[in-house]
């Protein structure tokens, strides 16, 4: 029997043993993708809500999201403050511990948590001196004066804003209205943060989705900006001349194709000038240049721009987006040169900016931009930098150049030619005295009978530019169906280029 | 009295492991406290005088009664019941915690009245077929109408009077207890007639037939697998202890496999614990029932680490069942994998001096009693510990002396209490002692 009482001994061991294996593989070796497990989502929230998490900041040192010690007996310490409320919301996005993360709360997610491996002497420093985990702060290029100017100007109209630095792409003000407060969405009680989001979801305007980068518009004339890129790039000048009936039978078909109120551009002149095209919005003209020019250079043009090639119906989305950069941006829209083999006349209208032409005011600004930095397209940065708790520079992100898309010689060029628009054309609205505003009109038709939606983007000073600003009104604002995007978005522009210069 | 006198009853060695388990259930308490709210619980040493008061009450009643028993049993029992109070005043401080301190001063009466009560345990042999038939009543208690309770889908709990319990924590501990003695007397019997393949005969079958009866009874009736496979395990295990031969073990094994498919076949909560066991982390199932019970445990002890979030700093409180059956990934959590690997180590000392005391013991009843208790603390703590380690499909069984539970707690103590008392001798050697 005692041999037997042994062997029992044995197995108990060699079950134990097998015990030991198990939590040794659960606890240790596969620790980790257990844990990161989709399902394990409230223990990651917890650990996550745990850290305090980094700030963001504006250059100026102006707190625009940071996290504040959580209400007592929460099963999270800490809550994610917003103090401007909806103003900063398109760039901050929102902490929600149901709906997840956006904008550069996603982002910079690895940096604001604190888990990025160039904080890993941070966090050490932190364990070893026995201080709870803290993530880095966030140093954004906003500059708060531009961002409520580009607020202000809006007002109570339906639109969006974005101001860039021509020079290093930094984003200066990127507003959306309506926006949202994305305080509603990552504080308070569950039942709170699932109204508040229901409630957002509910609005038909879609304020979780900002105008200025994440929806796409048809440009309009403000696209006249690409076609007399993509003249002049190609030996087109500004005073190439062209014929100037006031409206435009296509080949091929029965359509035709109208100067904005069927006007007469010039007075009735038989030819009119790439320059005065461009200065009276004359669609016609740039209907023929399109035409001249054909599929395939512009659909080059709108490519060196940063859009993307598109095949409708049948492909509209845009899969590898040609510019990126820290904020989700939908890219504009150019349909490929194969859709035009089948539909030569639609060349017509996609060179005013109509048709398959979509863009939005973030990739409107990038177009300026280049023009305004003689010719070279900076890619849009919203991060310089990323500093750890102890206040040390973890990460830097300097400006890039994303590509040439234009000569600086047909920079200069198209430079004039918004600067016309802006002192003799449709533009006026937009003059600053004293300084020099390039710029350019779209009115952008939202079918028969409806408001148009309204477009101007520009720059200023013309001679060295350190701001481009673009900017939409969706239904034309105040005017309704009487707008223009000289009357509505030209003013807003305007006060803009003025908050960022002064 | 040479051979007792070569047994030193060591009576500082006992003393010196109460000490530590008092401090180590007065500390867990405290950290817990720290933990959860940054204090010490005002009352830790009410707490403290109390629980160790009562621990001190035991160890003199051991030394009294039985002064040259085992002086390990109690405090690691001590230990473990401390760790185990501790995490449930983190876990649940008003739903359970302050019930189980009730109840583990009532595990530790049940331990000092049956050590006060029992001198010789031998007198439990001379009741063999009394104590066998009262533990199969108590076994079958739960399927009586008017009495039985059906919680949570298993019917294993008897309302008498006041008291709702699971009468099978007690009926095992009888049913042990009689194996013990019937084996003992039979001996001989099962030892001979090995058969050539050293199968055993048709007729020797008998006993293992009915307790396979039994236990299939306990699964079907009650539908409580933890209890049924623990029963036949315990009495396959003795069987096979007492007779030597193999062919109890093989038989035994193959009617547990037949039992096994049976109970899948036929039975489909059977069929879902296996489901949750292989499929708990598949994203299909993850948030349902049961496999999420196991995915959540999966992520209490992964989150948990080599060393733990520390008590109280962890969110145990996601996992299901865990002041029951999940107790033990609540430690894993907080404790990471060394303290989840140290409590179970606890009951690794408690296995091994359990079958130390039955090697001691010179008669085979007090062998195969302290065999068979033992049997029975060891596989029950596997079932569970490798049952919410996925390392088995789950069971719920009560983690002895940790998990919340009056009857498995009453149950173990007069358990540990009985191997305190076997542990008391006669002793290999006890005869030849006089010369």
């Amino acid at each position: 029997m005692e041999r037997r009482i042994r062997r029992v001994g044995i197995a108990f061991v060699v079950l134990f043993a097998l015990l030991f294996g198990q939590l040794a593989y659960v606890q240790v070796f596969a620790a980790d993708s257990i844990k990161n497990n989709p399902a394990n989502f409230s223990r990651q929230l917890i650990a996550e809500y745990n850290v305090r998490r980094g700030s963001i900041l504006t250059a100026d040192g102006q707190v625009i999201a940071e996290s504040v010690p959580g209400t007592p007996g929460s099963r999270y310490r800490f809550d994610r403050r917003y103090p401007q409320g909806e103003l900063y919301s398109s760039i901050t996005g929102y902490y929600s511990r149901i709906y997840g993360r956006t904008n550069l709360e996603q982002s910079m997610n690895a940096y604001l948590s604190g888990e990025a491996p160039e904080l890993a002497v941070s966090t050490f420093t932190d364990l070893f001196l026995g201080r709870p985990k803290r993530g880095a702060s966030v140093i954004v290029t906003i500059d708060p004066r531009v961002q409520e100017a580009a607020k202000n100007a809006l007002g109570g109209n339906q639109g969006a804003v974005v101001a860039l630095d021509p020079r290093n792409g930094n984003v200066l003000a990127l507003y959306s209205t309506p926006g949202f407060d994305p305080n509603a969405l990552s504080s308070g009680t569950d039942e709170q943060i699932r109204r508040a989001w229901t409630t957002l979801n509910d609005d038909p305007r879609k304020p979780l989705l900002p105008l200025a980068t994440q929806e796409l518009f048809l440009p309009g004339s403000s696209f006249k900006i690409l076609t007399g890129s993509a003249a002049i790039e190609n030996g087109y000048g500004p005073d190439s001349r062209w014929p100037n009936p006031h409206r435009l039978t296509l080949p091929l078909t029965n359509e035709e194709l109208q100067n904005f109120g069927d006007e007469f551009c010039n007075g009735g002149s038989p030819t009119v000038t790439l320059q005065i095209g461009f200065q009276e919005s004359c669609n016609v003209t740039f209907a023929e240049v399109g035409l001249k020019l054909g599929p395939e250079r512009m659909a080059e043009q709108a490519q060196a721009y940063g859009m993307c090639l598109t095949d409708p119906p049948a492909k509209t989305t845009c899969d590898d987006h040609p510019i990126s950069f820290e904020l989700p941006f939908e890219n504009g829209r150019f349909p490929q040169p194969s859709y035009f083999e089948r539909n030569d006349p639609l060349l017509a209208f996609s060179a005013i900016g109509l048709d398959n032409d979509l863009v939005n005011p973030m990739q409107m600004a990038l177009m300026a931009s280049a023009i305004a930095n003689d010719g070279r397209l900076m890619n849009p940065r919203v991060v310089t930098q990323v500093r750890d708790a102890q206040g040390r520079v973890a990460r830097e992100f300097r400006p890039k150049q994303w590509g040439e898309p234009i000569s600086p010689a047909t920079a200069r060029a198209m430079t004039q030619l918004m600067i016309s628009v802006v002192n003799g054309g449709t533009g006026y609205r937009a003059a600053i005295a004293g300084i020099q505003v390039a710029g350019k009109t779209g009115t952008a038709t939202n079918g028969p009978g409806e408001a148009p939606n309204a477009w101007f983007t520009a720059f200023a000073p013309a001679s060295a530019p350190r701001v481009v600003v673009s900017a939409i009104v969706l239904d034309g604002g105040d005017l309704g169906s009487e707008a223009t995007g000289g009357q509505v978005a030209a003013p807003i522009v305007k006060q803009v280029i003025e908050a960022a210069l002064s | 009295m040479s051979a007792v006198a070569a047994r030193p009853s060591r009576p500082r060695t006992g003393a010196t492991l109460l000490v530590i388990a008092i401090v180590v259930t007065v500390g867990a308490y405290a950290i817990v406290g720290l933990g959860l709210h940054g204090r010490v619980p005002s009352n830790t040493v009410v707490y403290g005088l109390t629980i160790g008061g009562a621990y001190l009450v035991a160890w003199a009643t051991v030394r009294w009664t039985a002064p040259r028993a085992d002086p390990v049993l109690l405090p690691i029992a001590g230990m473990l019941g401390g760790l185990g109070l501790a995490m449930l005043y983190r876990l649940l401080p008003r739903e359970v915690a302050d019930a189980q301190a009730l109840w583990l001063l009532f595990g530790l009466s049940a331990f000092i009245l049956t050590l006060v009560l029992i001198r010789d345990d031998r007198i439990l042999d001379r009741y063999t077929y009394t104590i066998g038939l009262a533990g199969l009543l108590l076994l079958l208690l739960p399927v009586v109408p008017g009495i039985g309770r059906e919680i949570n889908g298993a019917r294993l709990w008897a309302t008498v009077g006041p008291i709702t319990f699971q009468p099978a924590e007690f009926g095992r501990l009888l049913i042990v207890i009689f194996l013990a003695s019937y084996l003992s007397a039979k001996r001989e019997l099962l030892e001979a007639g090995v058969g050539r393949l050293g199968l055993p005969r048709v007729k020797d079958l008998g006993p293992l037939l009915l307790a396979w009866g039994a236990s299939l009874a306990v699964l079907f009736l009650e539908r409580d697998l933890g209890a049924s496979l623990l029963f036949f395990g315990i009495f396959v295990v003795m069987l096979w202890v007492a007779s030597g031969r193999l062919g109890y073990l093989i038989v035994g094994g193959l009617l547990f496999a037949l039992g096994a498919v049976l109970g899948y076949l036929t039975l489909s909560h059977v069929q879902d614990r296996v489901a949750y066991w292989l499929h708990a982390l598949e994203p299909a199932h993850v948030h349902a029932f049961g496999y999420g019970q196991l995915a959540q445990s999966w992520f209490a002890l992964a989150s948990g680490g080599l060393v733990g979030t520390g008590l109280g700093r962890g969110s145990p409180d996601l996992i299901p069942f865990r002041a029951s059956d999940f107790i033990l990934s609540a430690f894993g959590e907080e404790l990471g994998m060394l303290g989840t690997a140290a409590i179970l180590l606890l009951f690794v000392a408690l296995i091994g001096r359990g079958l130390r005391i039955a090697l001691d013991r010179r008669d085979s009843f007090g062998r195969l009693l302290a065999t068979g208790l033992t049997t029975t603390l060891a596989l029950q703590t596997f079932t569970i510990a490798a049952g919410v380690t996925r390392l088995i499909p789950l069971t719920g069984v009560p983690l002895p002396l940790v998990s919340y539970g009056g009857s498995s707690r009453v149950a173990t103590m007069v358990m540990l209490a009985l191997l305190v008392r076997i542990s008391a001798g006669p002793w290999h050697g006890w005869q030849r002692s006089p010369t």
